[in-house]
């Protein structure tokens, strides 16, 4: 398990602050999710810590600082899920997950046993197994970003970010994907860190969620303490309900 | 324990792509039927059998005859072999070659062409021929041609980043294309401007293996399989490229170092090829994609075997070249545009939904 510390992370694109000196601390094994309106610079924050985006400000992994691990050190701490992967058309699934195992070969290797040994299982686990050989182009939505999420398993990371994961999806997918990554960190004991769209899934699943708006954190807790009506009123200039029932609130749109 | 049971089926259920059997004993014979070609088909008959003697004859200590006259002889080794080598040589380098530009650049029509590195390559020879102390002969023509291919690959490079940033493969090919339109003004400038060497430069830009010996082969074989042999052992390296940048970088890939590298070594080999071949087009385009389309999408496949059918099909084009119109000879860039146009016509209607 591995603990993720940002302390005063600051990142400029043109002349702009995008991220403005953002600190927070996911502990081990944890879930937590980054949570703002379009542009708030979640997004940003997982490129940070995917090593996809210079920064000034100190990232700590399980207490060594990001930028000392070498690129390829990094990816075998660190597996991203993108917003919006690339997935060349014509690769069949079973090659897609084993390009995971990338960070833990070298550059001319092939990959051996245990390589395949851990695509083969991340296939598994995702359900994927008899997909193996059909072509990325020939998935579903929801299959696919089984695959995406395949090969981040196959990369044995302890941390996982995620970036939109269900963005794609219907909302019996949604629910799926996000049980399956919950069942995989209670398995692995991974921390995951997700930036998501949908309020109340990410009040279902998360242990802690943190609220972002400009570049800054705006607020971080509990969902029940950070999800309140005025404050999402003012940060998406939405008008919703806040529903506390037997579980995790949920965030409902009212018309005005 | 039922875990290593597990442990077992998982690992069968993913295997690394490799070129398969069937498809590597193809290759080969393709090459070796193009080779038997090139020795073969010619204006003077010479049995195979008898080449085979003579071979034996060459062979130090085993005391054969020979039963080819010596200009039998000369014909088979001093002129259609090193032909041949130097066919399969130049060949395999453009397929393999453009097969790596493919993947760096994430784009299916990148090749030597669209890069400018033809022209590049083209106008350093141009000016060598032009200016330099020993013409069109000699080892600084590679050395030329190299200097010229990396100025416009570089060229397209900063060109193509100005225009579009750094992630947009179709904006290098579009810089490509600006550069080699450049570089091919000023390479006919230089030509027509020195009116001595004009014959010279004209023959050399046709493309031919019509000068080929063995001088020639010698020359650019470190180039090719120096280049061609880090390309192939980079595949696995290509297939990760594949996912883009970003991701390739998130799998601990120093994708710019790579870039580097790759489009190095490419553009290394691809001027050594142009610079004793002329500009010989298509094939880095024609033959990575009959492999990507009939074979496997791999480069783990792709690269392989587009090497040995690059080079098989070089010679065979070659054959056709200088039997076609004899005892004249069609240059062979001609042939492969031949062949290679429209079946690029038939490759961008069949993949239009696959870069």
């Amino acid at each position: 398990m591995s603990s993720v510390a940002f302390e005063r992370v600051t990142v400029e694109a043109g002349g702009r602050r995008i991220v403005d000196g953002v600190s927070f601390t996911v502990e081990p094994g944890a879930w937590v999710s980054l949570l703002g309106p379009n542009g708030a610079g979640k997004t940003t924050l997982l490129r940070v810590l995917a090593g996809l985006r210079r920064f000034t400000g100190s990232v700590r992994l399980a207490g060594r600082e990001l930028a000392e691990l070498g690129r390829r050190e990094a990816a075998r701490q660190i597996a991203l899920v993108p917003q919006t992967p690339v997935a060349p058309p014509a690769m069949s699934v079973g090659d897609y997950v084993l390009l995971g195992r990338t960070p833990h070969m070298g550059v001319l290797a092939r990959e051996g046993a245990g390589d395949r040994a851990a695509a083969g299982d991340a296939l598994v686990r995702l359900e994927l197994a008899p997909l193996s050989e059909r072509t990325l182009a020939s998935l579903s939505g929801g299959e696919l970003q089984r695959a995406v999420i395949a090969r981040a398993l196959a990369q044995s990371a302890p941390v996982l970010l995620l970036d939109e994961p269900t963005t794609a999806l219907d909302i019996g997918h949604q629910q799926q994907v996000l049980e399956l990554v919950d069942e995989l960190r209670r398995a692995d004991g991974l921390t995951v860190l997700a930036a998501m769209h949908d309020l109340t899934l990410a009040a279902q699943y998360g242990d802690r969620i943190i609220l972002v708006d400009g570049g800054r954190v705006l607020a971080e807790g509990d969902a029940g303490d950070v999800l309140t009506e005025q404050r999402i009123a003012s940060l998406y200039g939405a008008t919703v309900r806040v529903v506390h029932g037997d579980g995790a609130p949920a965030v409902v749109p009212v018309r005005r | 324990m039922t875990n290593t049971v597990e442990e077992r089926a998982a690992v069968e259920l993913v295997a690394p792509r490799r070129v398969t059997p069937p498809w590597a004993i193809g290759a080969v014979a393709a090459l070796v039927g193009a080779f038997l070609a090139g020795v073969l088909v010619g204006p003077v008959d010479i049995g195979i059998g008898d080449i085979a003697r003579s071979a034996l004859a060459r062979v130090p200590f085993l005391d054969y005859e020979t039963p080819l006259s010596p200009a039998e002889d000369a014909i088979v080794w001093e002129l259609r072999l090193p032909r041949v080598a130097l066919g399969a040589l130049v060949g395999a380098m453009l397929a393999v070659a453009g097969a790596s530009y493919q993947g760096v650049f994430r784009n299916p029509l990148a090749d030597p062409y669209l890069l400018g590195v033809a022209a590049g390559a083209g106008l350093g020879a141009t000016i060598a021929i032009s200016y330099g102390p020993i013409g069109a002969d000699g080892f600084l023509l590679p050395l030329a041609a190299f200097v010229g291919a990396t100025v416009a690959v570089i060229g397209a490079y900063v060109v193509g980043r100005s225009l579009g940033g750094e992630r947009t493969t179709a904006t290098l090919i579009l810089a490509g294309v600006t550069v080699a339109a450049f570089l091919t003004a000023m390479q006919t400038f230089v030509q027509q401007q020195n009116a001595d060497t004009l014959d010279e430069v004209y023959a050399w830009l046709l493309g031919g293996l019509s000068t080929a010996g063995w001088r020639e082969v010698g020359l650019v074989a470190p180039y090719v399989l120096l280049s061609s042999l880090l390309l192939l052992l980079h595949r696995r390296t290509l297939d990760v490229l594949a996912v883009g940048d970003d991701e390739a970088r998130s799998l601990g890939l120093d994708v710019t170092r790579l870039r580097l590298v790759l489009v190095g070594a490419a553009t290394l080999g691809t001027a050594a090829a142009v610079s004793v071949s002329g500009l010989i087009g298509f094939v880095g385009i024609v033959v990575p994609h009959i492999v990507r389309l009939a074979v496997s999408p791999s480069f783990r496949v792709i690269l392989p075997l587009s090497t040995a059918l690059g080079a098989a099909f070089l010679v065979l084009a070659d054959v056709f070249a200088r039997t076609a119109l004899a005892p004249a000879e069609l240059p062979i860039g001609v042939v492969t545009a031949f062949v290679g146009a429209p079946f690029f016509a038939v490759v961008l209607r069949t993949t239009r939904n696959v870069p």
